[in-house]
């Protein structure tokens, strides 16, 4: 015991304390952060101030166009399509004369690209004018149109949908689980391949280093392999640690930094419901409680089960093939086959998962231990699934990893000490009924 | 008590017996001599005493207890023949770990580290990466982690591949300095002049047999061939002899092979007689060379 301990603490010091290791850890959340705030940042800002010029003869829109920040409607006359820049103008709105809006065009006329943003923005203040005026024309009494106008469709009603099971309700919000279901399924995924790649290149360069004899003279083979799958678990869940302080802490920092003033400019940017004067406090608080309400009680357990328990189903698969890997690179991709096939199968039925989180081949997925680290977890936010089921699916993980830990072991034990033959599945199968 | 027995060990592989029915015994505080060509089972052999394989049958006993790999192997020092250490760990580190693994705690690993490294002149080594180091300082690295812990017991394949001869000098040194505060040493290698200068005892394996078991001199003594070599002031003039046949002259030597039931002072006797100007009398033992290949190609023809 005191011996896999050594060996867990050399696997985590050394890769922790190597150089890629802080840097990935360290740069990729602020990279994630940065990206999303920069992006935001730039569109919000890179919205230049547009003063647009319309030609409006009869006045239909005059009344309707409401500047912003960033539009400034103008009727001046006199200005036309040939020299709107000279007057200081950006753009220049034309509206046919005994406009018609079936039969005529309206044509924005710019020097430069306007940019998508402003062109939705402009049209959506046409759009809403001639629907005005359609109101207008059917007799509707103008405060009235007014007071719907100025509603926010957030407040004007709620929506929530509910899931009955038995006597059973929970609220629940399909959009939400779909998104948590999805991304911590992925990130299983991903993390399978990353920590599991990097199980069995350690393997290959024990084996390589030809220091695995000198190791396995001083502790059973089984110790060593387990010392090292149960370091790099280590390591990995360091990693995600780090990088869900970094990220809460860093999103909040800068939240706070940017606040109003760029959450403005980006909802803005959405253009929608920009004008109208619903807060974007209001907004963040809203998402915010919609986010709150998935069960995490329920998912942050289930995940970080799921992650350490397919990490290791898997991570002594790979160092079995580690094992057996000679020199050539090209050996190990092909040994690996056998192990990749299940984990990108279980990414596709994931995918159908978490539509139909019910769905038989989700069912079966979720509680088969090659697939149910990924799919359960595109199962579980949905709120539906029985407790047997996750209760039989944790079950079969466990005695599943047991089974492959041990099968591996006799696979690396022989494979480890293996130098210069090409290794069959064959004969690896030979391996596994062999008496030490 | 022998510090290490082994009792009819095999171990089989799908295409080849690797080690067939071996036995035998180490007194400790012995330096013994493993030989064998390459491919004779002496790595497997070696792999089975320090727990690394464990035999299809037979028995090992550890200082006369029966062979427990979990506890025993704390005591046994091994440095394979594929020398091996991780290449991007800092040295002072590596050697520590590796005598931890051994059961060390790190106080004394510490304490034993720094005497080594002072011994081998190895201090300013300890923050560089073993990718930094030449061969040979590798292999005295390498010898250095297999003896931190004080093993009873000290398995060395080839330890002196790859060093230059004064490396060479100062490892063998430390192996007998070892071998006089009762380490035992077990000494793998095909190379036999090391063997006769080094070793006391040797077994031979060929084809996992054993085919030769017993102290050097002993060996050595089994194997004469009765050949005497003859010194003379002036070579006698040839005579016929009941007692001997001269194989070869060699300047005013003579070697000459002693027929069966007769003793060497026979022959002594008779060139007395003929008046030869006889000055030395040696018997001519053989190298363990001669043996070693006499031994081998023997089997090997046997089975053509």
């Amino acid at each position: 015991m005191n011996k896999i301990w050594l060996v867990i603490k050399r696997e985590y010091l050394t890769r922790v304390r190597n150089r890629t290791f802080i840097l990935s850890t360290i740069l990729l959340p602020l990279f994630f952060i940065g990206f999303i705030f920069a992006s935001a940042y730039f569109s919000a800002t890179s919205m230049e101030k547009q003063k647009v010029a319309v030609s409006d003869s009869n006045g239909i829109f005059k009344n309707s166009f409401q500047s912003s920040d960033l539009i400034t409607y103008e009727f001046p006359p006199g200005v036309t399509a040939d020299n709107f820049k000279e007057k200081g103008y950006s753009a220049f709105l034309k509206i046919p004369d005994d406009y018609n809006s079936s039969s005529d065009s309206i044509a924005l006329i710019s020097t430069k690209q306007l940019g998508m943003d402003a062109e939705d923005k402009i049209r959506d203040q046409i759009n809403t004018a001639i629907r005005n005026q359609a109101f207008l024309r059917n007799n509707i009494d103008k405060k009235i149109l007014d007071s719907i106008n100025n509603v926010d469709e957030d407040r004007l009603y709620n929506f929530r949908t509910i899931v009955k099971q038995g006597n059973k309700t929970e609220k629940s919000n399909a959009a939400l689980s779909y998104g948590i279901g999805y991304g911590s399924g992925f990130l299983i995924y991903i993390t399978l391949f990353i920590y599991g790649a990097a199980v069995m290149r350690g393997v290959m360069e024990e084996k390589m280093n030809r220091i695995a004899e000198v190791i396995i003279s001083s502790v059973r083979p089984f110790q060593l392999m387990l010392g090292k799958i149960l370091g790099i678990a280590a390591v990995g869940i360091t990693q995600l640690l780090i990088w869900i302080v970094l990220i809460v802490l860093l999103s909040s920092v800068s939240a706070s930094f940017f606040s109003a003033d760029a959450l403005q400019h980006a909802q803005a940017m959405n253009g929608m419901r920009a004008a109208a004067n619903s807060s974007a406090a209001a907004n963040f608080m809203n998402a915010r409680n919609v986010f709150l309400s998935a069960n995490w009680g329920l998912i942050i357990p289930c995940f970080l089960f799921y992650f350490i328990g397919g990490y290791l189903f898997y991570a002594s698969l790979f160092a079995a093939v580690g094992s057996v890997v000679n020199e050539d690179p090209q050996e190990a991709q092909s040994l690996m086959l056998p192990i990749t096939m299940p984990i990108i199968l279980s990414f596709v039925i994931m995918a159908t998962a978490v539509g139909k989180p019910d769905s038989p081949i989700a069912v079966w997925g979720s509680i088969i231990p090659f697939s149910s680290p990924i799919v359960m977890m595109a199962r579980i936010p949905s709120g539906n699934v029985p407790g047997w089921q996750i209760l039989v699916s944790m079950l079969s993980l466990v005695i599943g990893f047991i089974l492959t830990t041990m099968l591996a072991a006799k696979i690396y034990r022989t494979g480890i000490l293996l130098y210069g033959k090409k290794v069959t599945f064959k004969e690896m199968g030979k391996w596994l009924f062999r008496k030490a | 008590m022998p510090i290490l027995e082994l009792q009819n060990l095999k171990k089989y592989y799908a295409t080849q017996k690797a080690v067939d029915d071996i036995s035998f015994s180490i007194p400790e505080g012995c330096i013994f001599g493993l030989l064998g060509p390459n491919g004779a089972g002496k790595t497997t052999l070696l792999r089975m005493i320090t727990g690394i394989f464990y035999p299809d049958s037979g028995e090992i006993f550890f200082e006369g207890k029966k062979f427990n790999p979990t506890d025993d192997i704390a005591k046994i020092g091994y440095m394979p023949e594929e020398r091996g250490l991780y290449k991007k760990m800092k040295i002072g580190e590596q050697a520590l770990y590796l005598a931890q693994l051994k059961g060390m705690n790190r106080h004394d690993a510490m304490k034993k580290i720094k005497e080594w490294f002072v011994k081998f002149e190895m201090e300013s080594w300890w923050n560089k990466k073993v990718n930094d180091l030449s061969k040979g300082m590798g292999q005295k690295l390498q010898f250095v982690t297999t003896v931190l812990h004080n093993p009873k017991l000290l398995i060395l394949d080839e330890p002196f591949s790859g060093l230059d001869p004064v490396n060479s000098n100062l490892i063998k040194d430390e192996i007998f300095k070892l071998a006089k505060n009762g380490t035992t040493i077990i000494f793998s290698t095909h190379r036999m002049e090391q063997v006769e200068e080094i070793c006391d005892r040797i077994v031979l394996v060929n084809k996992g047999k054993k085919i030769l078991d017993g102290s050097v001199s002993q060996v050595k003594d089994d194997f004469k061939e009765h050949i005497f070599r003859v010194g003379f002031d002036e070579l006698p003039a040839e005579f016929e002899s009941n007692s001997f046949e001269i194989l070869n002259t060699r300047g005013n030597f003579l070697n000459v092979k002693i027929k069966d039931g007769n003793k060497p002072a026979q022959v002594l006797q008779e060139f007395l007689d003929h008046k030869a100007p006889i000055n030395s009398f040696n018997e001519v033992l053989p190298s363990l060379n001669d043996i070693f290949i006499k031994q081998v190609s023997h089997i090997n023809n046997e089975k053509i």
